[in-house]
């Protein structure tokens, strides 16, 4: 710690500023960049880079296998549809999810940053909206990036032009109803406890139960021989309503029971509650600080 | 420069401000009138300090009254008055796994600074409220002094007009405590930033601040400068050897004062305390130790005065560091 010697050697006298000071809208991009940056571990300690970016890792491995595979092989399309990329690694992207959103917000609750920030120029309804912008992002990247890969990938090993690109285009589609959703039901869970640890189990919870229940009831509605009602009980988890989304509308296949797609009208069942679900948990969570004080 | 710009317009003016919550009322009809300088915010634990401060960032409305800060209405403008005014929380606001660098530069981009600016402005800052660097390891590892000048760094480094200070001593040890006091008095004068510093020690404040402001119970009990604070009633603490003449020399000394009219009380730690009521007492002391024979070991002037304004507070007994010498002379 300085003395007072050292304290005056360094003293070169205050400077003060009169520069310029850019609005709320600056602010918002510096917390939705610092967001992003955070949930990748960049900018923290070599600890808190492992995870994001071991999981990353793992994400973008079956991208490239593919791709190499159908290079060598000499495959006329990829093993894995663009559409289900995200959903055929699901529990990697889950695990992302649930160790991002807390990284967001728990985490400033918990060390009470918060405050710090209210008591800047932006309103909490910037906080909220940077900060759903920046895991809808982080969400976003880590499922498009693969996709990318794969797509170049699959140019280079030359397979065709045009269905590569049409699928590409459908996966970057899927990929932001996927981040949008996913990110707006984690962050909600998440900036419900200042506990990290409850956050990311939480959100692997609210993510993976309802799932495995959905999965589990239409394998038993598929063996009771009513089809139709696949696409409406996949209403009921977040995995299964991208799942139903892609295979109703973006010409991929479903990974219902037996492929089974849902309904025309479940399909837009399915993509209103994507929609009524995203709205409802980022309403949800600008409640959760209107009164968030100092 | 800074200085003159504002010196006619109060720093902070608050109306018959209220603030009642459903169970408590925090603030109960607040006038005060608070000038560039240091002022001190004085109240026991809950005597509203922290809701003073929330309503005059904007962060929450009041029930009754109007609240304005450098010269913005608090409830209109809190964007604007949050632009130029800083804010150092009571509690621990820094996350662990992040160096003071990296913080304090983001904190300065929070506040509307550019990239580059927010760099210098942080490396600048960081070097005067003394760190060094230690502000390139993550945080977790700082010692309590250490976190407590990140807050105030981070308070400071998009150049504020005005600073409030949540209790910033909170936790430090007495150098720690001195050091910090020091900083918040360069912070105007060497800064040009005006400062409330809140406290619920009377004694730090009064050493720190051109003014005090005492609330109790959301009231206001007395604002005034520190200056006729502790002119009021100034006492001089003094402390005596003894002699072979004389074995206890503050009681020899006692009535050789009470012969030339001054009227000492003894106190423990072999000292005498007593009234200053014009200058001319100090060389009456002086003259009388010297008749006797004694060595005069110290003479200073107790400051305790303001403590007065507590009695009736709960904290006035209870508070741990109020100094003994001050307590003791109020008996």
């Amino acid at each position: 710690m300085s003395t007072g010697t050292d304290a005056r050697i360094h003293n070169i006298g205050y400077r003060s500023y009169s520069g310029e000071r850019l609005g709320v809208s600056h602010a918002r991009r510096a917390l939705f960049t610092h967001s992003l940056r955070g949930s990748f571990g960049l900018g923290r300690s070599a600890r808190s880079k492992v995870l994001p970016m071991g999981l990353f890792a793992i994400m973008m491995a079956p991208a490239l296998v593919m791709v190499a595979i159908a290079a060598f092989v000499g495959l006329d399309e990829l093993p894995i549809e663009y559409t289900s990329y995200a959903l055929f690694m699901q529990p990697i992207v889950g695990l992302y999810i649930a160790l991002a959103a807390p990284q967001m917000v728990s985490l400033d609750l918990r060390y009470k940053v918060t405050p710090l920030y209210f008591s800047r120029p932006i309103e909490r309804g910037d906080y909220v909206a940077a900060k759903y912008a920046a895991l809808s992002s982080a969400i976003f990247l880590f499922v498009a990036l693969p996709l990318v890969i794969a797509y170049v990938g699959g140019l280079l090993a030359e397979l065709g032009f045009a269905d590569q690109t049409k699928g590409f285009a459908q996966g970057l589609v899927i990929s932001v109803v996927f981040s949008l959703m996913h990110a707006a039901i984690a962050l909600w869970v998440a900036s419900l406890t200042p506990r990290r640890g409850f956050g990311v189990a939480a959100v692997i919870g609210v993510l993976t139960i309802p799932y495995f229940a959905v999965t589990a009831i239409q394998a038993v509605a598929y063996d009771a021989g009513s089809e139709e009602t696949l696409g409406w009980i996949g209403i009921f988890s977040p995995g299964s309503v991208i799942d139903g989304i892609q295979s109703a509308f973006l010409g991929g296949t479903s990974g219902y029971p037996f492929e089974e797609p849902p309904t025309d009208i479940a399909g837009v069942a399915l993509l209103a509650t994507a929609v009524l679900v995203t709205v409802a948990c980022y309403l949800l969570l600008g409640r959760r600080y209107r009164k968030a004080g100092l | 420069m800074v200085a003159t710009t504002v010196v006619d317009v109060s720093v902070i003016q608050t109306n018959g401000l209220t603030k009642r919550y459903p169970r408590v009322t925090a603030l109960d009809g607040l006038t005060i009138d608070i000038q560039p300088g240091v002022t001190g915010l004085v109240g026991s634990n809950g005597a509203g300090k922290s809701t003073l401060i929330k309503i005059l960032l904007g962060l929450a409305p009041a029930t009754e009254g109007t609240a304005r800060v450098l010269g913005l209405e608090s409830a209109a403008e809190g964007s604007a008055i949050r632009a130029q005014v800083g804010y150092m929380p009571e509690h621990d606001c820094l996350p662990p796994d992040v160096s003071a660098t990296e913080f304090v530069v983001h904190m300065a981009a929070m506040s509307g600074l550019p990239r580059t600016a927010a760099r210098e402005r942080t490396a600048d800052t960081l070097r005067h409220v003394g760190l060094y660097e230690e502000r390139y390891r993550p945080m977790g590892g700082y010692s309590t002094g250490m976190k407590q000048r990140v807050k105030l760094a981070q308070a400071l480094v998009h150049d504020p007009k005005l600073v409030l200070l949540d209790e910033p001593t909170n936790g430090l040890d007495p150098v720690g405590r001195d050091e910090m006091l020091g900083l918040i008095r360069r912070v105007h004068s060497d800064f040009g930033i005006s400062v409330l510093v809140t406290s619920h020690l009377l004694r730090e404040l009064e050493r720190t601040s051109d003014h005090i402001v005492v609330i109790d119970g959301g009231k206001l009990l007395r604002s005034q400068t520190t200056a006729s604070f502790v002119e009021a009633t100034a006492a001089l603490a003094v402390e005596v050897t003894d002699s072979d003449a004389h074995p206890d020399g503050a009681a020899a000394l006692r009535s050789a004062l009470s012969a030339v009219g001054i009227e000492a009380v003894t106190a423990p730690g072999r000292q005498l305390h007593l009234e200053i009521t014009d200058d001319g007492v100090y060389d009456k002391v002086r003259d009388a130790v010297v008749e006797l024979g004694l060595g005069l070991v110290r003479m200073e002037r107790g400051r305790h005065e303001i403590a007065e304004v507590f009695r009736r507070g709960p904290e006035a007994g209870a508070d741990p560091t109020a100094e003994v010498t001050s307590a003791e002379v109020n008996r």
